[in-house]
């Protein structure tokens, strides 16, 4: 990935996520999967929608602060079939960010390796809050928990929950 | 519906509260017929399990009728009668191939917090905290079952409720820990904690080939009920040197496979024991490692131990040394459930097992709460208490 590509990434105040899962499934069918960046709210769920904006381009819609969205372009840097995608956001963004996603084939019958690296330039003021949003408080949990959601999903079909279960209130 | 919820360290409370809904394809919703308080839930109830919520559904050894499935259950069919795995397993990750249906990898939502502490998440539990998914219980009157199409078994109509529920976790633990002692002819188990765990173990060990059996508890009805078994009874409360009792009944060796089915809620005893109790009081331990001590110790060298009782951090003053150079192998794990669910069925079957001989109390729903307290503060006539809905 080109570092100096994006304005303030290049910081050492950038904030840089790595997580490795391996999925029990081909690098081909997860990278299809991945190259459909519309279905990331299924395990992304801070995102509200990502849909196609010309050629090479994505435009993306999170929750933010105070039932508010956030919106910015990003465009695909990266697109090697059954083994890499990577994504920056487009200049003028709010919060410069970018990310890449590895497919490896793991040892024998054991699936695919999934490497994904997030990068973005932390802001301050209200757009800090938005920030912590977008990544959760801890942003290593909210990776972790996007790539665990991906990987129920493409295994077994679907993501687990319990939003919506009976509960005891008094 | 009626449900049993949890508000905190000795506060439960039959409620009533919303009906569960279908939330997911592969979701069913069971009315329950029968349901039972496990001995693990009294560690939710003395609040010694992290993240609980006030008003969490607690249970997980369950059964019923399904009443409504979502769209994508293949073979289970509403009005299916079935009994429900106490763990829940997707059926298609790395662990549930191999058929270690415990260490699934995709049911628990809350995964995060078990990789931090444990460096791995394992299987979502039903009714057991937050730490292990969050999933309302089965001390309900009905239930959502996820992963549906993995779990479940149909059962048929002759076969009784008060035998079936407990294959849901604790005949299958019991046999799990018996199994995975690799048992020989002429082999002495020894079996620490007469609960229904430790009373399942004592059977299954006798089932899959053990010449002798040793129960140890410090209950009287509980050693009564191993010894109808046929063990060997050893009460703990008269033995200050249970190790060297051990090794005296088996020729000097130690047994050549030792259960515990007590965990980290262990009663301490003697000096070390009060340095437990003591860590524990102030936080700086979670664990007491009182039976494992035991166990290690007086394993005999190269010999098994097999570990059914519940763990959930950090112990102190494990000997390791004593581990190590008597080159024992440890097995471990929560029960791989949606397997051994089903080879208690194949054995209450074939006639080979009665497991509701071990329930001791049958109670309405409506009196879950009151279960509780007789099971926390009368272990001597409370073995197992089913519940009725």
């Amino acid at each position: 990935m080109d570092a100096q590509s994006i304005p303030g990434t290049n910081k050492s105040s950038d904030v840089q996520l790595k997580k490795c899962v391996t999925i029990d499934r081909g690098a081909d069918e997860l990278y299809e999967r991945w190259k459909d960046f519309s279905k990331f709210p299924l395990f992304m769920q801070h995102l509200v929608s990502v849909r196609p904006a010309g050629l090479n381009r994505t435009h993306w819609v999170a929750k933010g602060p105070n039932d508010t969205q956030v919106e910015w372009d990003a465009a695909t840097t990266a697109d090697t079939p059954g083994k890499v995608i990577a994504w920056k956001s487009m200049p003028g963004a709010d919060v410069p960010n970018e990310g890449s996603v590895h497919f490896d084939p793991a040892p024998v019958h054991r699936g695919t390796r999934v490497t994904v690296t997030l990068r973005y330039a932390p802001p301050g003021g209200q757009l800090a809050r938005w920030v912590a949003m977008f990544f959760g408080e801890e942003p290593d949990k909210q990776i972790s928990d996007d790539l665990s959601r991906f990987k129920a999903l493409m295994e077994a079909g679907v993501v687990p929950t319990i939003n919506g279960q009976s509960k005891g209130n008094k | 519906m009626k449900a049993l919820c949890w508000y905190g360290t000795r506060d439960v409370r039959v409620e009533e509260v919303p009906d569960p809904k279908i939330l997911a394809v592969d979701d069913i919703i069971i009315k329950t017929s029968t349901t039972a308080i496990c001995g693990s839930d009294l560690h939710l109830y003395h609040g010694t399990v992290p993240m609980m919520e006030q008003g969490d559904i607690l249970g997980h050894e369950f059964m019923g009728t399904i009443v409504e499935k979502g769209p994508d259950v293949k073979d289970l069919k509403v009005g299916d009668r079935v009994i429900i795995p106490f763990a829940i397993s997707c059926g298609h990750c790395f662990f549930c191939k191999r058929e270690h249906y415990s260490c699934c990898d995709n049911t628990n939502p809350k995964s995060y917090f078990l990789k931090k502490m444990n460096g791995d998440a394992t299987a979502g539990i039903f009714g057991y905290s937050h730490l292990m998914g969050g999933y309302a219980g089965g001390q309900a009157e009905y239930v959502r079952v996820p992963y549906a199409n993995v779990g479940p078994a149909r059962v048929t109509s002759e076969l009784d409720d008060d035998d079936l529920a407990m294959l849901t976790d604790a005949f299958p633990t019991g046999y799990m820990a018996a199994e995975n002692c690799s048992i020989q002819p002429g082999d002495t188990v020894a079996v620490w904690g007469c609960g229904p765990i430790g009373q399942f173990a004592i059977r299954s060990a006798y089932l899959l080939g053990a010449h002798e059996v040793i129960a140890i508890d410090v209950v009287p009805g509980r050693l009564k009920l191993a010894e109808q078994a046929g063990a060997t009874i050893v009460n703990a409360s008269n033995e200050d040197e249970i190790v060297d009792r051990l090794k005296q009944m088996t020729g000097g060796m130690g047994p050549d496979a030792c259960i515990d089915a007590v965990g980290y809620e262990a009663e301490s005893h003697g000096a070390v024991g009060l340095y437990d109790t003591v860590k524990q009081t102030l936080m700086m331990t979670t664990d007491s490692a009182q039976i494992l001590r035991q166990v290690i110790l007086s394993c005999r060298k190269a010999g098994v131990v097999s570990l059914p009782g519940v763990y959930v951090g950090m112990a102190d003053k494990v000997p390791m040394g004593a581990l190590m150079n008597k080159a024992l192998t440890i097995k471990t794990g929560q029960t791989h459930i949606a397997k051994y669910m089903r080879t208690g069925l194949q054995l209450l079957k074939d006639g080979k097992i009665k497991p509701s001989e071990i329930i001791s109390h049958r109670l309405s729903i409506n009196d879950a709460a009151n279960g509780y307290k007789i099971f926390d503060e009368n272990k001597n006539e409370v073995t197992k208490i089913v519940l009725k809905c």
